[in-house]
């Protein structure tokens, strides 16, 4: 964790954003990330995103789930306590596919929740840095990250004639910590230790 | 630059000149207000309603199911025909969000998010039942399969009563994750537009720290239509399920092959009826007429008159075959304990009928579908109707079986049987009132996705598009 220089530039049309985006990545910038209000189609193909394997995962968690719901009921059925419903076969696999496809289900919708949070790294009190408060209103913020070498001057310049509305150049923590709203912004490693 | 096409000639699914910001102000405005004086009446009324529902089930489980008039044949009565009601409501919510997500119905977006919120309380309200039906509620623990020290004695696995434990508490799991899934985002806004720290603080906890990445909105889009893909057949499987309740069963009446689809068509008609009643007072009270539009109304009246005339095809159904079959306890059972308008229970099977069968088909015409009044007193009479259906099913086959020596008093419910049914109503309008002043009951991001395509301003500028040749709109439009 540590703090970088970033140049964010904000735009509040997609029809603006898609050819910034391509003229940034053209021109060589690292694109850190573009915070949007809704799921903007495209974007991430736009910035080179690969496709997400959530749902492979989710494929996962469902089989999971249906050999957990097959294995219990045929061993409780079958060995640990073989019951005799009405002269039935023990293992009643029609009257079991209810209860696997059902744990399918709750299996892969679990796991893929946790996932997900996981991967974004979602859970409650933890606290990001937001680059504009707009970003989760009307405005698509397009952040990037600087080098040594980055001119900011020029950057911002250039994202303004890309059709940025503002732009601005921030210093901030690039990862999550855990922390609350009206405290300051900076992260516990980055506090100063006050010597008694 | 949206990938998706719709046509000019549908009607927009916003209006009132919106853009991304005033979709926000408008739709979190009443959450950012303090509450009405009627928001407080009607959360004062819940929950007196729910106190009520509090200390009937109280004195049930104090003195016993003997609280409640079940008697030697009639051993489901109220307290199950109220289950499969709830669970029936239940219905709309993640067919909304989940199936009509897959039929890619725009429409959907401006009431996913109250049907989920319906949906999650409904089934809560609906799990009262079968746990308070068991008597010594603190063992209800039992039907769950665990390693236990009474045997182990396991539950039995191949029983349509064990089905329904896993299959209701799924759709409850499974909803309440779509819904708070979806919800995040949302929390968002809220926090990054808060004035009050407390505000901040809650709302900032509930977001888990959403920023709007792009990377996080690709993995949300993918998870939204994986668990879509999921509800959908789930949903299907809950009411499926409860049928088997009766189906699996060899009482007359409740024996029949065509009762998953049946249930399933039938939740789906209570459930947008619940939804209908709900929305039109909550477009009016929270001034969202502009979200919530004619065309929605519409639209759902439209599933109403479908999923109603299923449902009256599977009466008639059901009544062809009981004399079909040219066996005597169906046929006393469709033809006598139902059908007989004079019989006992006659007027049940007649009150089903006219509200469920009848009624709804004045929504063949347009006019009707989109007037108000009738859209909301149609879905009062409609849920009165579906309610019928569940005592007509249950109380009709129950109270004269094979043995005549045996068969039952006339059956009517207790107060305690009563106020056990009106404190889940209170349980559901303490809920959904609550949803509705600290939620947006309308999901801000899904709207501001679909506004460009569908707002009123912006298909009035889509009208070059329509006029491309097919080459040049191919190759525009296609991914």
């Amino acid at each position: 964790m540590a703090k970088k220089k970033f140049v964010v530039g904000c735009f509040d049309d997609e029809a603006v954003l898609f050819p910034a985006v391509k003229k940034v990545r053209t021109a060589g910038y690292k694109l850190h990330d573009i915070y949007t209000p809704f799921a903007v189609h495209g974007l991430d193909h736009a910035m080179g995103l690969r496709e997400t394997s959530l749902h492979t995962a989710g494929f996962f968690y469902g089989i999971t789930g249906t050999t957990t719901a097959l294995s219990c009921i045929t061993w409780i059925f079958t060995k640990d306590w073989p019951l005799n419903i009405g002269g039935k076969p023990h293992f009643a696999l029609p009257a079991w596919i209810p209860i696997c496809f059902e744990l399918t289900v709750l299996f892969a919708a679990v796991g893929m929740v946790l996932t997900f949070c996981y991967l974004c790294q979602l859970a409650p009190f933890v606290k990001k840095h937001h680059f504009h408060a707009r970003a989760t209103d009307d405005l698509f913020v397009m952040v990037i990250e600087c080098t040594d070498k980055t001119n900011t001057d020029d950057l911002r310049a250039f994202l303004s004639n890309s059709g940025a509305l503002e732009t601005d150049l921030q210093i901030a923590e690039a990862d999550w910590w855990v922390g609350s709203y009206d405290k300051d912004e900076v992260p516990f490693e980055n506090k100063k230790e006050i010597a008694a | 630059m949206h990938l998706k096409y719709e046509s000019q000639l549908r009607e927009p699914l916003v209006n009132g000149n919106k853009d991304y910001h005033q979709v926000t102000e408008d739709i979190l405005r009443p959450i950012e207000a303090k509450p009405t004086k009627l928001w407080y009446l009607g959360f004062y009324i819940a929950v007196c309603l729910l106190m009520f529902g509090v200390y009937s089930v109280y004195r049930e489980v104090t003195y016993g199911i003997g609280q409640w008039n079940l008697n030697k044949t009639i051993g489901w009565g109220w307290d199950i025909t109220n289950f499969v009601w709830w669970v029936g409501i239940g219905h709309a919510g993640t067919l909304i969000s989940a199936v009509l997500l897959l039929f890619r119905q725009g429409w959907r977006t401006g009431v996913n998010r109250a049907a989920e919120a319906m949906t999650i309380f409904a089934v809560m309200c609906a799990g009262q039942f079968p746990i308070f039906h068991m008597g010594r509620v603190w063992m209800a623990f039992f039907v769950m399969p665990y390693p236990n020290s009474r045997g182990p004695l396991w539950v039995n696995f191949n029983s349509p009563l064990l089905w329904d434990v896993f299959a209701i508490s799924t759709y409850f799991s499974v909803s309440l994750l779509f819904w708070y899934s979806g919800l995040i985002p949302d929390f968002a806004t809220i926090r990054d537009r808060a004035k009050t720290k407390l505000r901040q603080k809650l709302y900032g906890t509930a977001a888990f720290g959403w920023t709007g990445s792009t990377k996080h909105w690709q993995r949300h889009e993918s998870l939204s239509l994986v668990l879509a893909g999921l509800s959908t057949p789930l949903v299907l499987s809950v009411h499926t399920i409860v049928s088997f309740d009766f189906a699996t069963s060899v009482i007359p009446g409740w024996h029949t092959t065509i009762f998953p689809p049946y249930f399933v068509a039938g939740a789906i008609f209570s459930g947008f009826a619940m939804v209908q009643s709900l929305l039109l007072i909550v477009r009016k009270v929270f001034d969202l007429e502009d979200y919530i539009t004619l065309g929605h109304i519409e639209a759902m009246n439209k599933v109403i008159v479908l999923t109603g005339s299923v449902v009256g095809i599977a009466y008639l159904t059901e009544l062809f075959m009981g004399w079909y079959s040219q066996n005597k306890y169906e046929g006393y059972t469709f033809w006598y304990s139902r059908a007989y308008l004079f019989s006992p229970y006659g007027w049940s099977y007649w009150g089903m009928m006219a509200c469920n069968v009848i009624s709804p088909q004045i929504f063949w015409f347009r006019k009707m579908r989109r007037n108000l009044y009738v859209t909301f007193f149609m879905s009062i009479i409609v849920n009165i109707g579906m309610w019928f259906e569940r005592f007509v099913i249950i109380v009709t086959s129950l109270y004269r079986d094979y043995l005549p020596s045996s068969w039952s008093v006339y059956y009517s419910p207790t107060t305690w049987e009563i106020g056990f049914y009106l404190g889940t109503f209170g349980l559901f309008f303490t809920c959904f009132f609550l949803f509705s002043k600290y939620f947006p009951v309308i999901a801000v991001a899904e709207i501001k996705y679909v506004l460009k395509i569908t707002g009123d301003n912006y298909k009035e500028q889509m009208s070059p598009v329509e006029v491309l040749p097919t080459e040049e709109f191919a190759h525009e439009y296609a991914h």
